[in-house]
């Protein structure tokens, strides 16, 4: 096996570990070592095609189909050079007050988080859309909320440029998006910090990472591997997890490093999701310009987030409900469709966990709770309502039965649309939004780490992503990933000298 | 040296043909070409998966075409579009979830390969493309 040795080792480059690269990289001025290991591959803005069975093996894990143990809910998450910041919308949000005081980790301040966040608003181009380049898809969901009684809020968004191409899903082949493959791994490689790509993480020792580097697959995307393919053991004074809800996890359970806490792969929460569409009965902008613009936040009185959203061919059938003539005409109709994503703010709770299986891949466990099941069908009333409001002819409502729901049922919307006609394993549920698995907390009998990422019981081991999450954060997540991120950075500085540099 | 992978839906052609004709039904017009490309990107998109799943669904697709001989005397493949149709929508709102999961993942299979051809794309009027608003004026 060959043998590596640094001072830093940064396990993911998303919206975690990329900003974990860049706060380090002042260190390998003074001499450290800091290198990030990354499972994806480094793409070229040429590569990225926007076709769906092209990008989604590229970009995705699974290919993007990656299901829950029952096999009732997909879990899309990134896998490339930038992580899911090369597949999310741009969408950028504070860390809610509300939310981060609810989890009353000792030592976490909502006010540190915001400054935080701010910071990284600014360095990522976050502002809002000029009202000139928003299509009539996110016009419509303003229109619809305010005749419905509700206000849409304008998503700030981190692009630079932004074309319209609406594939954001699939990698913006513009550049425009301002994730971390844009912006704080490009800064921390120039400063000297390392990046191989390719490479998995197989397992931790102490103070070590073992890694494999894999070959570029025959006619894949990406470029080769900034290593030679093979196993490595990388020596490290300091190692930061950033690989996401699901990947941190899993690389610590397979790990079974003695004094870990328990707690490791317990509390996963994800804010599951439906697409709604709504049929309009004349063409509208939809598979053009950017696809969020706007959301509606009703988490703190009942539980979901509505939010704009285009998808595509593909992933636009295998989420409508249904199948045969009916669902072949609301495709056929695609030029007319207005598309609502809805959330639903699901909770922590017992036995929504990761684990991993014999052979140490990760396994989710999730069961919809009937809380969660409730916040879906309000979310979907709701959008119901906006899709009308806004002039929709027929609205696709997967937990209605038959799914399309006409006009002459608004008044009874609350019948048409109930928790009755949600039947895991025939409707799709999908998520993106991965957290907890790591928690912070007080000590290891309640959480993973504290409030700077620091894993309990092992110094020279961090956590710097969603997995930090005690609970649901109830909206998009990256930025506040980068303000933990961030405090992880600092403790990591702070700690070295006495850390010291790798020696496994 | 590439493994060969077993084509996971080659034995029960006939069989994957007359769901997918029934989940897409304006796949009865498919072109022999037009199937094969169907039929290769289910089949690419599948190759990764372990053997164990594929064989889990070329059963269950052979499930599929068996069972409606119990209620009406005929194999999925002989019946009229509309007993299919009333028969998968047994299938998909079965009280057992295993049943549930393998109609979504046959289904999902479906949309897959019928939808990501350029020609369906084309046809339900899908455009997006990189230059965005450029492109549109």
């Amino acid at each position: 096996m060959n043998e590596k040795r640094y001072d830093v080792v940064v396990v993911g480059s998303g919206a975690g570990g990329g900003t974990v690269a860049e706060a380090l990289a002042p260190l390998v001025r003074q001499g450290k070592k800091v290198l990030v290991v990354e499972q994806g591959p480094r793409l070229r803005l040429e590569e990225l095609s926007g076709r769906e069975l092209e990008m989604a093996p590229a970009l995705y894990e699974d290919d993007g189909g990656f299901l829950t143990a029952d096999g009732t809910m997909t879990l899309a998450f990134g896998r490339a050079y930038g992580g899911s910041t090369v597949v999310y919308t741009g969408t950028s949000m504070q860390p809610p007050e509300r939310v981060v005081r609810g989890w009353g980790v000792p030592g976490l301040d909502h006010s540190d988080l915001d400054r935080r966040a701010r910071r990284f608003a600014g360095d990522n181009n976050v502002h809002l859309l000029d009202e000139g380049l928003l299509n009539e898809n996110n016009r419509l969901f303003v229109e619809g909320c305010r005749k419905a009684g509700y206000r849409a809020e304008q998503f700030p968004i981190n692009v630079k440029g932004c074309k319209g191409s609406s594939l954001c899903n699939l990698g913006c082949p513009n550049g425009a998006k301002q994730g971390t493959h844009q912006v704080q791994l490009p800064a921390a490689e120039r400063a000297g910090v390392e990046v191989v790509t390719r490479a998995e993480a197989l397992r931790l020792e102490e103070r070590v990472v073992v890694l494999r580097v894999s070959a570029r697959p025959e006619g894949g995307k990406g470029l080769p591997s900034e290593w030679a393919p093979g196993d490595y053991r990388v020596a490290a004074g300091v190692v930061v997890l950033a690989g996401g809800a699901v990947g941190s996890p899993a690389l610590l359970l397979r790990s079974r490093l003695p004094g870990l806490s328990g707690r490791v792969g317990e509390g996963l929460t994800c804010h599951p999701a439906h697409i709604l569409v709504g049929e309009h009965p004349r063409e509208i902008t939809n598979d053009v310009g950017h696809p969020k613009s706007f959301f509606l936040d009703r988490a703190a009185r009942e539980g979901f987030v509505l939010e704009t959203c285009m998808y595509f061919p593909f992933t636009t059938a295998k989420n409508l409900a249904g199948f045969g003539a009916p669902h072949s005409t609301l495709m056929r109709a695609f030029r007319r469709l207005q598309m609502i994503l809805v959330l639903a703010c699901d909770k922590a709770v017992p036995g929504n966990r990761v684990s991993v299986d014999r052979a140490g891949k990760p396994v989710v466990h999730y069961r919809f709770t009937r809380e969660t099941v409730a916040a879906l069908v309000r979310a979907t009333r709701a959008s119901a309502r906006i899709f009308f409001a806004a002039g929709a002819i027929r609205v696709h409502a997967p937990s209605a039965d038959p799914p399309l729901v006409e006009p002459g049922d608004s008044a009874r919307l609350d019948e048409r649309i109930s928790e009755r006609h949600f039947l895991p394993g025939k409707i799709s549920v999908s998520a993106a939004h991965l957290m907890g698995g790591c928690g912070m907390g007080r000590g290891p009998e309640d959480s993973v780490t504290d409030s700077f990422g620091r894993v309990h019981g092992l110094p020279w081991l961090r956590v710097a992503d969603s997995s930090l999450f005690p609970d649901s954060l109830e909206i998009n997540p990256y930025l506040t990933i980068m303000a933990l991120a961030d405090r992880v950075a600092e403790g990591v500085v702070s700690d070295l000298s006495e850390l010291g540099a790798g020696s496994g | 040296m590439t493994e060969m992978v077993e084509s996971t839906f080659g034995p029960v052609r006939e069989s994957f043909r007359a769901l997918a004709a029934t989940i897409v039904p304006e796949a009865v017009s498919l072109d022999a070409d037009a199937w094969d490309e169907v039929e290769r990107i289910v089949e690419d998109g599948l190759a990764a998966r372990p053997a164990a799943i594929r064989r889990q669904l070329r059963l269950f697709v052979r499930l599929l075409d068996l069972l409606p001989v119990l209620r009406f005397g005929k194999t999925f493949r002989s019946l009229d579009p509309s007993r299919r149709t009333a028969f998968l929508l047994g299938v998909q709102d079965a009280p057992v979830l295993l049943v549930r999961r393998g109609f979504w993942g046959i289904r999902t299979l479906v949309y897959m390969g019928y939808y990501s051809r350029q020609e369906a794309r084309d046809a339900i009027g899908y455009r997006a493309d990189a230059r965005g608003w450029e492109g549109r004026r």
